[in-house]
């Protein structure tokens, strides 16, 4: 495989006495898409959060392209290329796709007084999303006129457009419909393709994370439980894995009482 | 690709539909509909035409002058309020403000400060109750309504207290008292300036697009790195300074410095002036030339009662059936905005 872009090693966190995760290692090696399964409170969202720099890890260590590094802050991480995607989108409804694009990253005609170069933003934003094949009205129309599919390509087109070279997807299909998700599965088959940016994808949906992703990682109770390539394994395995956990954790509070 | 082909295929296909032609009746409605500037300025025509026809002064020169003095000021100040609006906060401090600052300017003249120097520390005056207030709502978490209530009631205490109750006369030289607000053309001149700069600041912008952002969605915002609390704060200031600054500028119009001057009136005129222009109170969205053309309407209203010989009591009436209804309007309009129709 490709060069090692970001690992985790027996990474933890706890809130006081409250152990979210406990030992996570994951690796994500460059071009390649890792779709990170787990129940409601495994501790998905957890790790994601370490791994954008919004929670300091307990424990462990995290390699970014070969050092090991301290995420101090999520504008640190976000310098370093780890974009998250997050799933609110943090896209400004009231303002139109090229303006949410560039949104912080504002090109100016005149830096000293802040005033906006529309044009350049304009233009790069159409280049930008014509490359990666994502199909909008026009990027003058305001992002509440688009759909949820839409809205989530182009908050995953910003990010790459940004430089990610890590992209953290938290859940990007969640409540969506067939079409939808068929869509933004599309986009992150292009992204794979071009090889450029890897990609976490936190999912519910098995068949999502089959369709697109190239290896899998089972988090359950804390712990990195299962991990490997998408090919070698099948969603009977992972579901029976699952249901397992379900069954022993019923067994041992019948056994405990 | 197949699926996100087909699930254009309908949009691409009304956007060319919508670009066919048109009958210039439903052309004049959907302009209508998708500029809130545009409804509010025919409102205010239609007024004129109303009043013109009523009370064949209306369009003397020196009811037009009038009709500036009522404008200018509350235009000034809803330009600073609609910043504030848009950020997802409120105001209610800025008409104390409008009654402070000029006593401050009054104060440090009489110290022996220049004219031309006095404004300014009347308008830092005017920015630290924005500093004030900007602090107790982001960094604090006091809600605005709460936080200006109380400097509303501070600042109104404070400025009785430093006048002790009189009111005073401003003073500065009779060119820069006409610069400074002292006939209706100056007045009009820095409402204009203000709104049209500020217009400017809001749509061409970081700091726009950045206040845009934050009242839209403060989450969304804080996500990509904004810095939500140096925008609102800002903004507080710079509605507190134009508070101030429309304050110094009545002075010289009345020609006196009263310390009950401006007050929950003026703000509420410029509330009001913001909503019947179109800017929404629940954040993320307004403009400043529709506030200023909303406060045109309010002089517009208030002018014409006056002419016609209707009451104070009536005007308020009819003020008010003006809000319920140009809001009923907005909130129908932009149902219609959102669901496709511009």
């Amino acid at each position: 495989m490709n060069e090692e872009v970001l690992r985790t090693e027996h990474v933890s966190k706890s809130f006081g006495r409250v152990a979210a995760l406990k030992d996570a290692s994951i690796h994500l090696s460059k071009g390649e898409v890792l779709g990170l399964l787990g129940d409601n409170g495994a501790g998905k969202s957890t790790l994601l959060k370490i791994l954008t720099g919004f929670h300091r890890p307990s424990g462990g260590k995290i390699y970014f392209q070969g050092a090991e590094i301290e995420l101090k802050s999520v504008s640190h991480a976000r310098s370093l290329g780890i974009e998250p995607v997050y799933q609110d989108l943090a896209l400004i409804s009231e303002l139109n796709v090229y303006r949410n694009m560039f949104l912080q990253r504002e090109i100016m005609s005149n830096r000293y007084l802040g005033i906006l170069d529309d044009r350049t933003m304009r233009e790069r934003a159409i280049e930008q999303l014509d490359g990666m094949g994502v199909n909008i009205p026009n990027v003058d129309v305001e992002i509440s006129k688009l759909s949820g599919g839409q809205r989530q390509a182009i908050a995953v087109a910003r990010s790459v457009f940004a430089n990610a070279k890590v992209l953290l997807l938290d859940e990007p299909t969640a409540a969506m419909g067939v079409r939808e998700s068929a869509m933004i599965l599309d986009l992150i088959r292009r992204l794979k393709e071009k090889g450029e940016v890897s990609i976490v994808l936190v999912a519910h949906n098995y068949a999502h994370i089959f369709d697109v992703c190239d290896r899998v990682s089972l988090l359950q109770n804390g712990e990195i439980t299962f991990d490997r390539r998408t090919r070698d394994t099948s969603v009977e395995e992972l579901m029976n894995l699952v249901l397992h956990e379900i069954r022993s954790a019923r067994t041992t509070v019948v056994g405990s009482s | 690709m197949a699926a996100d082909k087909a699930d254009l295929l309908p949009q691409r296909k009304d956007t060319v539909r919508r670009a066919a032609p048109r009958s210039w009746v439903s052309r004049a409605g959907l302009f209508l509909l998708r500029s809130r500037e545009a409804s509010t300025a025919i409102a205010g025509i239609v007024m004129v035409i109303y009043f013109q026809s009523t009370a064949p002064a209306f369009l003397t020169p020196s009811n037009i002058g009038n009709l500036a003095e009522y404008t200018a000021m509350t235009a000034i100040i809803a330009a600073g309020l609609v910043m504030v609006l848009i950020a997802g906060e409120v105001d209610l401090s800025v008409g104390q403000v409008y009654a402070l600052a000029p006593f401050v300017m009054y104060f440090a003249q009489k110290a022996g400060v220049p004219f031309l120097l006095a404004v300014p520390i009347g308008l830092i005056a005017a920015a630290s109750v924005g500093v004030v207030n900007g602090i107790f709502t982001v960094l604090l978490r006091i809600p605005s309504f709460i936080t200006t209530l109380g400097t509303l009631f501070l600042i109104n205490g404070l400025t009785l207290t430093i006048s002790g109750g009189f009111p005073v006369r401003p003073k500065a030289g009779p060119v820069l008292q006409e610069i400074f607000g002292g006939n209706p053309v100056s007045q009009i001149l820095w409402a204009i300036g203000v709104t049209v700069l500020l217009q400017f600041v809001l749509v061409k912008t970081r700091w726009g697009l950045h206040t845009i952002a934050t009242g839209g969605n403060i989450i969304g915002a804080r996500e990509v790195g904004i810095k939500i609390e140096r925008i609102k704060i800002g903004n507080f200031v710079l509605c507190s300074v134009l508070g101030g600054l429309a304050g110094i500028l009545d002075t010289f119009r009345i020609g006196s410095i009263d310390p009950l001057a401006g007050g929950t009136e003026i703000m509420f005129m410029a509330i009001a002036s913001s909503v019947i222009g179109g800017t929404l109170l629940t954040g993320g969205s307004g403009t400043i030339v529709g506030a200023f053309l909303g406060a045109a309407v309010l002089g517009i209203l208030k002018d014409g009662f006056t002419l016609s010989g209707v009451s104070a009591y009536t005007f308020s009436i009819i003020l008010g059936g003006a809000i319920l209804i140009t809001m009923l309007i907005n909130v129908h309009l932009s149902r219609l905005r959102a669901a496709g129709g511009g």
